[in-house]
């Protein structure tokens, strides 16, 4: 266990941007769902398989693991210390001073694990653990099993509530993980903080649009009958 | 004007604290804050009753002495100012003042408003200095600086040690205080020599302290009376990880 408060902060922001890389190449494989059916469901399914087949794949995937697991554990061991750091006061007012979301990264984080343990459930387990249905080539069909959970509207508010989460997270975590590495200049403090509103932001939104996306395709009709009875 | 006190009363580090309620009088709105609780004393002793213990010095805003929450700010509601430039005039007649001290674990209470923040001078001692030799003043131009670099150097070494960083700090971190000291020093080619074995040291002893970690709030820089920049706290970072990779 790390002992001291910038080692344990250094862990942190090194984890947490390696999985914010790994956001970005997610987020891409997930552009696939913008396709029409017919070529989403071969592409995306073949992209899964090839993705799990992949020894350097695995390898990265066993790094993003032990990143989440020990991010989330120092997250917790860092918030128990800091509360018996701080002071309480019978007046407080200190939250004037500081967004809200920098001062719940724990909370917001918290959301971010439940949601990933049910992503988990719902696509990794599923995926590497059972003998789920195959696609017309004969692979896997990954694709089905996100196109029917997508078209669940709770599933859908349950991903955007949580995706929002995310935002919230990023837009605090990017800019103060650059700023535990020490890497800064005077000049291009600001450009690294619209870098990392901007990478959030897109983060954020490009996940959350695609089950939305998903969901008014497959109701189309039933959405544009209820549109005309307004 | 009229004022209602509610001020932490504690008689020493280990005895229970309480809020007591002082109501004041014809006081004017040129008044300083401390000035105020001077009248307070003043009839306090008339009374014959123990006065409120606070700690000032200076009274113009450069010791870093003074320093106290005030309705849960740290200096009270106007920003980039010590707790001895804040004047009645902020507030109106009738407010009622919540005055607490400073509180963090680092911090213990020695009595009512004063704290003991030695944990501060502890940290300076383990590395805010240069080891050289002292003697008279160098020849100022000897070693050329550029006037940016001093300049960033200077605003580095504007903290006073007043301590609200820590008290506004949601982690009771003193990551903006230590990197100050650490940033000053960094910048300029005499503190140069021992950046690296400084900032391990001074950071080691940070942590002994029991302050808490950084998160970037960034709630320090906004109640620093001196405006000093969470951009030392990058610089502390950078010389930590540098010191990390390279060896103290």
């Amino acid at each position: 266990m790390l002992k001291l408060t910038l080692l344990r902060k250094l862990l942190m922001a090194l984890t947490g941007l390696f999985l914010c890389l790994f956001l970005v190449i997610h987020l891409l494989g997930n552009l696939q769902l913008f396709l029409p059916k017919e070529i989403a469901q071969e592409q995306f399914n073949a992209y899964s398989q090839a993705l799990s087949g992949n020894l350097f794949i695995k390898v990265v995937a066993i790094g993003l693991y032990l990143s989440i697991l020990a991010h989330a554990i120092y997250a917790v061991v860092i918030t128990i210390h800091n509360r018996k750091s701080s002071g309480k006061y019978a007046i407080d007012e200190r939250k004037v001073a500081s967004p809200w979301y920098s001062r719940s990264m724990g909370l917001l984080g918290t959301v971010i694990f439940v949601f990933i343990v049910i992503h988990f459930q719902n696509f990794w387990y599923y995926y590497k653990f059972t003998d789920m249905p195959l696609d017309a080539w004969g692979r896997k069909d990954l694709y089905s099993a996100v196109v029917n959970l997508f078209g669940n509207v709770w599933y859908v508010m349950l991903y955007v509530v949580s995706m929002v989460a995310m935002g919230y997270h990023l837009l605090h975590g990017v800019a103060s993980a650059v700023r535990t590495l020490g890497v800064y200049h005077q000049k291009y403090v600001r450009v690294v903080n619209v870098a990392g509103v901007a990478y959030s932001v897109i983060i954020s939104v490009g996940f959350a649009i695609i089950p939305i996306y998903v969901y008014v395709v497959q109701h189309q009709e039933r959405l544009l009958s209820l549109l005309q009875l307004k | 004007m009229k004022l209602r006190l509610k001020i932490w009363r504690q008689d020493s580090a280990t005895a229970q604290g309480m809020f007591k309620t002082y109501t004041l009088d014809n006081l004017e709105k040129g008044m300083s804050f401390l000035e105020m609780l001077d009248v307070l004393n003043q009839q306090l002793v008339t009374k014959g009753e123990r006065p409120v213990v606070f700690d000032h010095d200076c009274r113009e805003g450069i010791c870093g002495t003074c320093g106290m929450m005030i309705n849960g700010r740290a200096h009270g509601p106007i920003g980039g100012i010590t707790t001895c430039q804040l004047h009645l005039r902020s507030f109106n007649d009738g407010d009622e003042l919540t005055i607490e001290p400073f509180r963090a674990k680092a911090f213990p209470v020695i009595k009512d408003l004063k704290i003991d923040r030695s944990a501060f001078d502890r940290i300076i001692a383990s590395g805010g200095y240069i080891s050289a030799s002292t003697g008279s003043a160098p020849e100022a131009n000897s070693i050329l600086i550029p006037h940016d670099v001093a300049e960033s150097a200077f605003d580095s070494a504007a903290c006073i040690g007043c301590g609200a960083c820590v008290a506004t700090c949601k982690n009771g971190s003193a990551a903006l205080f230590t990197s100050a000291k650490i940033s000053h020093l960094a910048k300029l080619p005499q503190g140069r020599a021992e950046a690296r074995a400084r900032v391990v040291k001074m950071v080691e002893q940070m942590d002994k302290e029991g302050f808490g970690h950084c998160t970037n709030t960034e709630a320090c820089e906004a109640e620093c009376p001196m405006g000093v920049s969470v951009l030392n706290i990058a610089q502390m970072n950078w010389e930590y990880n540098k010191a990390l990779l390279l060896g103290a």
